[in-house]
Order: structure tokens, then sequence, then C-alpha cells
């Protein structure tokens, strides 16, 4: 690391010095690298041996081999889980990313009080989860909740909201949406500002009109970055807890209980680490395979952009 | 679409206004009006629910759980603020919060800045997928193996075991949003610097470093945020007094007190400080976030 770059500039072969160098910047990475380990490689491992056994806190471990993972495929429950952490993730990526584009495009433009509104508009992404499932929970309350008096305003019957199985998981998008739809407007608002202004003017001397320029200009372009904010936002949806499990609890009965909560459920109400490490394996397969369509989409972004 | 009429005023209405001046300044008026309510319409359900969460705050519970409901607090009372740090160990609950996430946060910035300048120079994406993939495990799964290593080494309900799994957040987001912002630096300086005979540390530490300040407070503030919020690590790590603040709202207030009011006070408590971290440092969230965001965060 204390390689002095100028007698090696001056001494060695161009090749070793450039290699020298990087290994001077590799040993920058090995602090952040233990760490990793420790606290993110090690975990993987753990949980990847530890569901090949049946093991509940304060019992002895008894190696089961895949039982662990052939009792997931028959378990109605977990299959259930599955099926609603999909439905929720679905809702929870079109939402915000319509609204998020549709308010990109209102925020590209010039207005007065923009960066005021747009900083009003970004809070809910920064704002605790916890403490705002508070009060979407209050206000969701089907007597007193101030949504159920909004719908009648207008001539609406009230909801059960997050009490009636039917509806649970859509309100629930409802503050997803709520939630996230600023960062799907951010990541687009990134691509407006990037885009050239030439296709406009020669659009516009060919007397396109403006819904023309947005559908065949402006869309295709901003294309690449509406698609990294599909499967960021699919991520973050699939791992959604904390609003799920403070409004919800997966409730009513298991009506919104998504694969991440029936994990909480097994891993720290039940203490049986065995099952959920093997929920935890699945449910990584799960993201892994989000994770390569990421690294492919973000590829071809870089690609368009 | 509303879309396309608010779009930009074309060619092809300037051309006509010097025809029909009056239907032209009506046209633009609606289209005006149309964009005003869009904005609203946007904008409003954010700021709502954060009136509608202060105004339960500023409400006796009489007042809360009317209907209709009342929306302007009359008269406006402290009594909910004063109840939730009466009656719990808020500023205890607080303090914890702000250890842990002080704490996680710049161990995070002494591994990661390194980390992130030695990934932009090495151009090792690779390394970055491995933070990538972090990124999109569930919290919950690095839980169950610390939960079971810190119950063997009995660290379970301290707050090192609470720093150390919130590192889990605060290392990705600093390296990532470093290594971005190093990448974005001229190179030209550090090779002078290099030529004249600095170390690869001292060029980090005199040439690199303070450049990188602008994208050293956007990663402090952006781990800090992401720690202060997280739920799921206190609520199931921390003990009686070592409850992070939103595990502390979850587990006490909902349980033993189940008044609208105090709770509505307490949320504003907890999220309070991030919102206004927020607001201050506006600009510079967004460009670290978007910046994160596209290169794949």
């Amino acid at each position: 690391m204390t390689t002095s770059a100028v007698t090696t500039a001056l001494t060695v072969p161009r090749a070793v010095f450039l290699r020298r160098r990087r290994r001077s910047y590799r040993l920058l990475t090995v602090p952040a690298l233990i760490v990793v380990a420790g606290v993110i490689v090690f975990p993987w491992l753990f949980t990847l041996y530890m569901s090949a056994f049946d093991w509940k806190i304060g019992e002895a471990a008894r190696f089961v081999g895949l039982a662990n993972y052939t009792g997931l495929a028959t378990n109605q429950r977990f299959i259930e889980a599955i099926v609603h952490t999909f439905y929720f993730t679905l809702l929870a990526v079109v939402f915000p990313l319509l609204l998020g584009t549709a308010a990109a495009l209102i925020f590209h433009r010039e207005f007065r009080g923009r960066g005021f509104l747009r900083a009003i508009f970004t809070l809910p992404m920064m704002a605790t989860p916890v403490a705002v499932a508070l009060v979407w929970t209050m206000m969701f309350h089907p007597q007193q909740g101030v949504l159920n008096y909004l719908l009648s305003l207008v001539g609406l019957p009230p909801s059960l909201w997050v009490y009636s199985p039917t509806w649970v998981i859509p309100s629930l998008v409802i503050v997803e949406v709520w939630h996230w739809t600023p960062l799907v407007m951010l990541i687009v608002l990134g691509g407006l500002a990037a885009l050239p202004t030439e296709p406009y003017e020669s659009a516009r001397l060919d007397g396109a009109s403006e819904w023309q320029l947005l559908r065949y200009i402006t869309l295709p372009l901003i294309m690449p970055f509406i698609v990294v904010a599909a499967v960021i936002r699919t991520i973050d949806a699939v791992k959604a807890f904390d609003t799920i499990y403070v409004i919800s609890s997966g409730g009513p009965g298991t009506a919104s209980e998504t694969i991440n909560l029936y994990l909480y459920l097994q891993a720290f109400a039940f203490y049986n680490i065995g099952n959920a490490s093997a929920v935890v394996v699945v449910f990584f397969a799960i993201i892994v395979a989000l994770a390569l369509l990421l690294l492919h989409v973000r590829q071809r972004a870089r690609w368009s952009a | 679409m509303t879309m396309s009429a608010l779009a930009r005023d074309g060619v092809r209405t300037a051309d006509s206004s010097a025809r029909r001046p009056l239907r032209i300044t009506l046209r633009r008026f609606a289209r005006r009006v149309a964009f005003w309510f869009a904005v609203a319409v946007i904008v409003s359900p954010a700021i709502l629910v954060f009136l509608w969460m202060l105004s339960l705050s500023l409400k006796n519970e009489l007042a809360n759980l009317t209907y209709p409901p009342v929306f302007i607090p009359d008269p406006p009372t402290f009594a909910n603020y004063i109840q939730v740090f009466s009656q719990n160990a808020m500023g205890l609950y607080f303090r914890n919060s702000l250890v842990v996430s002080g704490c996680a946060t710049l161990l995070a910035l002494v591994v990661g800045i390194p980390a992130g300048y030695g990934i932009a120079r090495l151009q090792a994406s690779r390394t970055l997928v491995l933070i990538l993939i972090a990124r999109m495990t569930p919290a919950l799964s690095f839980l169950i193996p610390l939960f079971t290593v810190f119950q063997f080494l009995g660290l379970n309900n301290t707050l090192t075991a609470l720093v150390i799994t919130h590192l889990v957040i605060t290392v990705p987001i600093v390296v990532y949003v470093m290594a971005g912002y190093f990448e974005t630096l001229p190179r030209e300086l550090e090779e002078a610097a290099l030529i004249d005979g600095g170390s690869i540390i001292s060029t980090l530490r005199y040439v690199a470093l303070p450049l990188a300040r602008p994208g050293i407070v956007v990663a402090t503030i952006l781990a800090f945020i992401f720690s202060w919020n997280n739920f799921v690590f206190g609520a199931v790590l921390a003990g009686r007094a070592t409850r992070t603040l939103p595990a502390a709202v979850y587990n006490v207030l909902t349980f033993e007190q189940l008044a609208w009011g105090p709770l509505a006070a307490a949320a504003i408590v907890v999220t309070l400080p991030v919102l206004l971290l927020t607001i201050f440092i506006q600009k510079e969230i967004v460009a670290g976030l978007t910046h994160g965001g596209v290169k794949g965060a």
C-alpha cells in the first residue's frame, strides 16, 4: 500500500506498475469485504446449512436432508403465501410505475414552486415505515377511519379495507403505492433530464402532435429507466414487510400472509429455524431470478441511455 | 390522456394564435387549470397523510373518535405528546436509535469509503453485484443466522448486536453511493498525485476525499435514514432497554395503550427527524438516490 508510484513508475515495466496499483486498490476494499463476509455472506451459508436440519432454538438439531423443502412443496399455507406475494407485488409494481411516470412528466416541466412541491412529493419515501403504517391503520378503521368518511363524501359505500379478506391486499398496496411512487418518479425524472432535444425539434417541424411526441419519442427514450424502476420496485415489493406486519400482520386469517410474513412467524414466533431457513432459500431463489433480470435489464439500460 | 395536453405548447398553437387570440387564450387557460389540477392530484396524498398524522396527534381522544372526523384540532392540545413522553422511556428509545444508526453509519463510512474508491478505480463491477444481491435479500434472512449467533454469544438484547446487524443496511448503501460518486470524479488529479510519488492511501486522503465530500454527505444521510427507519432488527434483537424507536413504537405503544392520539404523536416523534433531514438536503438526496437507482441500486 505504501508503494511509491514515482520509483515504481521509473524502474519497473508499466504492466507490473499497473498490477501493483490494482493490488493496492484491492486492499482498500478488504475491510468492507470482511464486514460483508461477516454479516452478509456468513448468514447466507449458515441458512443454507441449517435448512437441512430440523431445529428449534433450545432443542437439539436433527439432520433431515431435503425434508424441509419437500415439506414446503406440499405446505398449503406456504404456497398461498407465494400467491399472495405475487399478487401484492404485481399491484405494487404496476401502480407506482404508472403514477410515478405521470408524476415525472409533470415535474419535468418548469413551473412555479416545482422544487418545493417535488420535495413534498418525495417525503413519503423517506418516512419511517412503521410510523406511517400506524397512521394508515387508523385511516383504514371501518368505523372511525377517515378513508370511509372520504368515500362517503363522493357517494361510495364504506369498505372494510384491511379487515376484509378480499380487500386487504389491495389496501396494503395503497400504502405501498403511497410510499414508493416517489422513487419511480425520481428514476424516471433522471431519464427525462437526459433526453436529447433534436428529435423533438425535427418532429415538431414535421407537425407531430404533443401526444405523438410523448408516445413515439419520450416514452421509448425513457423506457430503459422505467424498466429499471420496475425491477427495483419488484424486488422491494417482494421484500415488503414492515407495513404488512404492522397493519394486518398477515390477516385477517392468513389473507395477506406473504412469504416474508410466513418466514417471520416460522423464525421468531415458533423459533423453527430449520424450516425458516428452507423458506429463506426458496425466497432467495426467487430473488436471484429477479437479480439476474435486473442485471440483464441494467445492461440494456446502459446501452440505450 | 391529459399528459399530452400538458406536455408543451406546440408550434401549431403558436401559429394560429395570431388569428384567434381569444380562443387560444381560453385554451391555454384550460390547460393551465388541468395542469395544476394534475399537480394537486399527484402531490396531495403525500402531504395529506402527514397532515392527518399531525392532526390526530394534536386532538384529544374524543375528537379523534367522532364521526364525521374532526380535521382541524380545536383547540390543539399537546397532551398526547406529554403522555407519550411521561409514560414511556421515549428519551431512552431515541438515544438507542441515535446510537445504533450513528455507530452503524460511522462504521460503514470507515470501511465503505475506501472500498467504494477501490471498486471505482478497479472498475470492479462484479464486486458491486455482491452488494447488489445483498440489497435484494430480505432483511429477515440475515436476521435468522445473526439472531442464532448472538444467542450463542449472549449478545441478544444488546446495542452491540443491533449495531452489527444494521451494518447489513449501511455498508451496501455507503459502498454503492461512494463507488458511483468516485466514478464521476476526474482521474487526472489523482494521476498527477500518484506520479508525484503519493501512495494510493494518501491520494485518496488528500485528493479524492475532499472532492468527494458531497458524495459522502449523501451516503451518510441515506445510510442513517435507512438504518433509523429499520424496524424488524430492533423488533427481534432488542430487549426492553435497547429498543430502537420504531420497534418501541410498535411493541410498547400499540400493546400497552391503544389510544390514537398518543400513537400518532409517537409516530411523529419517530419520523420527524428523518423528514427534517430529507427536507434540508433534498437536492443531494435526490441526486444520490437517482444515481444509485439508475445505476441499478
